[in-house]
């Protein structure tokens, strides 16, 4: 059962999307219109438990008047606005955007993006084979989550969780500037040696996989990974009174990783250190 | 929030530096030295903890002005005192270009390799080549003294008040040594007893004026032949007659007075001054704020650096002004970290006008009060962008908001703030003792007032002009005195674009370089002969994007990259060879200008694009 959270009724935004008149309820951006009207927008930083940052400027769309492109992700309605999704500008916008970071990132492990690539005709290779990369490699220094930071793509989504919208742990900051600026703790130093709590809300954001569950990251290592083969069961936690819902993933009757739904009302998808990685005695057959 | 500190230690020397600024600390939990019984009763969070924010850039300043980096100790030190994390802390500090986090000589020479120095001949210092003993010798995009090209900057930490310490700044030998910079050159000057300005004279000569003295100046008339150290010699010159005249006409009647005047910001956007500031006081949100943008970073551009150098009291009273009108009781000028001269200057002229009652509670007996603080940039040309420039005196990273909300609703602290640029503020005081019919009256129709132009590069007479709008370029470079072998001239700086010395004849306003498919920006104008071949040009001003990009945006941090890339791959080809490279420029530049969140990447592919549409680059 979900709760339904009481509040004054909304008023509703009417405008233009695609010369189609939508409505929204106040407040609401462009991308809840287009996704009510069932227009397939690429998005990358929005994540729908956090505000987004409109940083990687996929989800853009042209706004009737304006002179340049807008965010569809954070940009707010208007009443009277004249919206297009999808004209030959905001097409051209959203496939440089994608070959930019195809041709700087690994995007192997992001949902969807390869579709994305084909149906916006995205050419990464055309910026040559010496096309500056980021170049990092994996970050291993605990046992409980990885940080590839080669798949990065900035989005920012690991740093609002870790901060202010969630988990108030600032354990992580963007660092550095332009090209060079990356995700870090301070002085750039290692996990352990961070005011990091292990609680797994940056990975559960990640939208990338640039951060994963140590057990993804070795079995994907180790070409045993299999999505399709895992069974996703949603239970209640039973470290504490809380009553956080977990998400288990299983393959091979082995808990690979732990999410938590995001329209949960009590977590909206966060959990704690012992919720996401605390699993281990489930499984011990000794 | 719960914070967790490293267990690096500051040095004596860091923990001197910051607690000069904040004073010593209260407790062992802020990190004094001793433990005392009073810590266990000692609590200090939430709001009055975390609201020293704002100190945390004046404290990097505070130590990399010391020691001349930031050590693990000493920013774990600072981030205890102010409540901050250390990981954002860390993020704010290498966000700027003039703050080290490795060890590093305490004197720091940034050589400036941009666009009017490398016309005047100054080499990056991969080519440069030669290291000096005790001197740590960086690049630095433009360092804004254009008119002295080619030039450095010197930086040496220390304690204040034991010398050298002070930055001081001396244009270079001509021609660059080739074997690099002679330690001995930008010596410093005895550090006079002088509160103002060491090398008063050079000030006081208006070398930067080659107008000086010229009756006909409006915004100019007083630098070079005023002492900008003199409160009274200001007055003599007709200083504070528009301040007065505002308490006269009070405050909506100022903001009618400046739109009716048809005054627009100068900064490059062209946006209304009246209507910014009549958007502002109409805010029902408190406090208001008014935030000077003295950030001028474009390549080329040092008008606001003259101004605030030569007529300091000048931007005192036209802040003072806009704050009157706007209803703000605090200012903030954000002044550029290179500039340290005019911040010698603006600092004793500000602390004059407190002294005499121009500023602080009840200016003029009017019951109207007012003060302003500057806050010193640390090389982020980005922060000259309004909303990155709030987050970096918030002590933020940098970055730019997206807009809407615009800061006139939410800026500074998110309450209602009007910016307006050096140069916009200036404006404000001949609309006033003119009026805004004779003001008006001034220019074209669409462009009105008088207007700087930054003229650099090779011409004779490099330095600030003031003309009224509508002038043509050619009448402009006519003053400046251009050779006969003038290939192209920039107007608008890394952001604005190239023109051929076939268009002489474009007008020198708004209208008149929109019409002509080019743009005024903040009025460089940079005249660029044979003598450095066109492609180098354009990969600096690839590379000064690059390096300036915030990265917070796919389109403009990757981008700027691959736009640097392609110019590089085609520096020495032509025609058919280039014409590959050519469309994927085309087609990088158009998503950095359509779907970049700020004006930064908005811009960063105009002036290539101008070389290669109008001046045939590469064809």
């Amino acid at each position: 059962m979900t709760a339904i959270p009481l509040q004054p009724p909304r008023r509703l935004v009417e405008f233009t999307l695609d010369g189609e008149p939508v409505r929204v309820p106040e407040g609401g951006t462009v991308l809840d219109a287009c996704r009510a009207a069932g227009k397939d927008v690429p998005t990358l930083c929005e994540g729908d438990t956090l505000k987004p940052k409109n940083a990687c400027r996929v989800c853009v769309v042209e706004v009737e008047g304006a002179r340049t492109l807008a965010p569809a992700c954070s940009r707010r309605a208007e009443p009277g606005m004249e919206v297009r999704t999808d004209t030959e500008r905001t097409r051209h916008s959203r496939r440089l955007v994608l070959e930019l970071l195809a041709s700087s990132v690994d995007l192997s492990t992001t949902p969807r993006v390869a579709a994305w690539l084909k149906e916006y005709e995205a050419e990464p290779d055309r910026f040559g084979p010496d096309a500056a990369r980021l170049g990092e490699s994996p970050r291993v220094d605990n046992d409980l989550y990885v940080r590839d930071y080669d798949k990065c793509i900035l989005c920012y989504k690991c740093v609002d969780a870790c901060g202010e919208q969630w988990q108030n742990s600032f354990a992580i900051s963007v660092v550095g500037r332009g090209f060079d600026a990356r995700i870090a703790v301070e002085h750039d130093a290692p996990l352990t040696d961070s005011a990091c709590v292990y609680c797994g809300n940056c990975v559960e954001v990640c939208p990338t996989g640039a951060l994963s569950f140590k057990s993804e990251f070795d079995m994907r290592a180790a070409g045993t990974w299999d999505e399709a083969a895992q069974t996703r069961t949603t239970t209640v936690c039973a470290y504490c009174g809380v009553g956080c819902n977990l998400t288990l993933h299983v393959q091979d009757n082995e808990i690979v990783k732990v999410t938590s739904p995001h329209d949960s009302p009590v977590t909206h998808g966060n959990l704690c250190i012992k919720g996401r990685f605390g699993y281990q005695h489930v499984q011990n057959r000794d | 929030m719960d914070l967790r500190f490293g267990d690096s230690k500051p040095t004596d020397e860091e923990r001197d530096a910051v607690d000069a600024l904040l004073g010593p600390p209260e407790s062992a939990w802020e990190g004094a030295d001793d433990r005392s019984d009073a810590d266990l009763r000692w609590a200090r969070g939430g709001r009055a903890a975390r609201d020293r924010r704002d100190l945390l850039l004046p404290g990097l300043h505070a130590l990399n002005d010391r020691v001349g980096w930031i050590s693990e100790g000493g920013l774990d030190y600072l981030c205890r005192r102010l409540t901050v994390p250390p990981a954002e802390a860390y993020g704010v500090a290498t966000f700027y270009s003039m703050f080290s986090l490795k060890p590093r000589e305490r004197t720091v020479v940034r050589v400036c390799t941009d666009l009017a120095c490398a016309v005047r001949g100054a080499v990056p210092s991969a080519e440069r080549g030669g290291a000096v003993a005790g001197v740590t010798v960086e690049d630095s995009p433009c360092l804004g003294l254009c008119e002295r090209a080619p030039a450095v900057l010197t930086i040496r930490a220390g304690a204040p008040g034991a010398p050298p310490r002070t930055p001081n700044r001396r244009s270079a030998p001509r021609p660059q040594a080739p074997d690099g910079l002679s330690p001995a050159h930008p010596a410093p000057a005895e550090i006079s007893a002088r509160p103002a300005f060491e090398d008063e004279a050079e000030g006081r000569r208006g070398e930067a004026v080659p107008q000086a003295g010229d009756p006909a100046l409006i915004l100019l008339r007083r630098v070079g032949v005023v002492d900008p150290a003199s409160l009274d010699d200001y007055r003599a010159h007709g200083g504070y007659t528009a301040l007065r005249r505002a308490f006269a006409l009070g405050p909506a009647a100022v903001i009618r007075e400046v739109t009716d005047a048809g005054l627009v910001g100068r900064g490059g956007a062209a946006f209304p001054t009246g209507r910014k500031w009549q958007a502002t006081a109409a805010q029902p949100d408190h406090p208001h704020y008014l935030v000077c943008n003295a950030d001028e970073s474009e390549p080329g551009t040092f008008k606001d650096r003259v101004l605030m150098e030569g007529d300091p009291y000048a931007l005192v009273e036209s802040m003072t002004i806009a704050a009157y009108a706007v209803g703000a009781r605090h200012g903030y000028l954000y002044l550029r970290g290179e500039y340290p001269r005019a911040r010698r200057t603006l600092e004793h002229a500000i602390g004059e006008a407190r002294a005499r009652g121009l500023l602080g509670e009840d200016i003029l007996g009017q019951g109207f009060s007012f003060d302003i603080e500057i806050r010193r940039g640390a090389g982020a040309y980005i922060c000259g962008e309004e909303t990155a420039l709030f987050n970096s005196i918030e002590g933020y990273r940098g970055e730019p908001r997206s807009k809407p909300p615009f800061p006139v609703e939410k800026g500074l602290f998110g309450k209602p703030t009007a910016e307006n640029n050096v140069e916009t503020l200036v404006n404000v005081l001949p609309v006033l003792t003119l009026g805004a019919a004779a003001y008006a009256a001034i220019g074209t129709p669409k462009s009105t007032g008088p207007k700087l132009f930054c003229v650099s590069g090779a011409v004779s007479r490099p330095g600030l002009y003031e003309l009224p709008f509508g002038a043509t370029l050619g009448d402009l470079l006519g003053l400046a005195g251009t050779p006969d072998t003038l290939r192209a001239i920039l107007l608008g700086g890394a952001a604005g674009g190239f023109v051929r010395p076939d268009e002489l004849d474009i007008p020198l306003t708004f209208e008149g370089t929109r019409e002509a498919g080019t743009t005024l920006g903040s009025g460089v104008v940079l005249a660029i002969d044979d003598s450095v071949p066109l492609p180098r040009l354009l990969l600096r001003v690839a590379e000064f994007f690059r390096d300036e990009s915030c990265g917070q945006c796919v389109p403009c941090r990757v981008g700027t990259v691959r736009q640097e890339e392609a110019l590089h791959r085609i520096a020495d080809r032509r025609g058919a060879a280039a014409a590959a490279d050519i469309a994927l420029l085309r087609d990088v530049g158009r998503a950095m200008r359509d779907a970049s969140i700020c004006g930064l990447g908005q811009a960063a592919w105009n002036a290539v694009e101008s070389a290669i549409d109008r001046l045939g680059a590469y064809a």
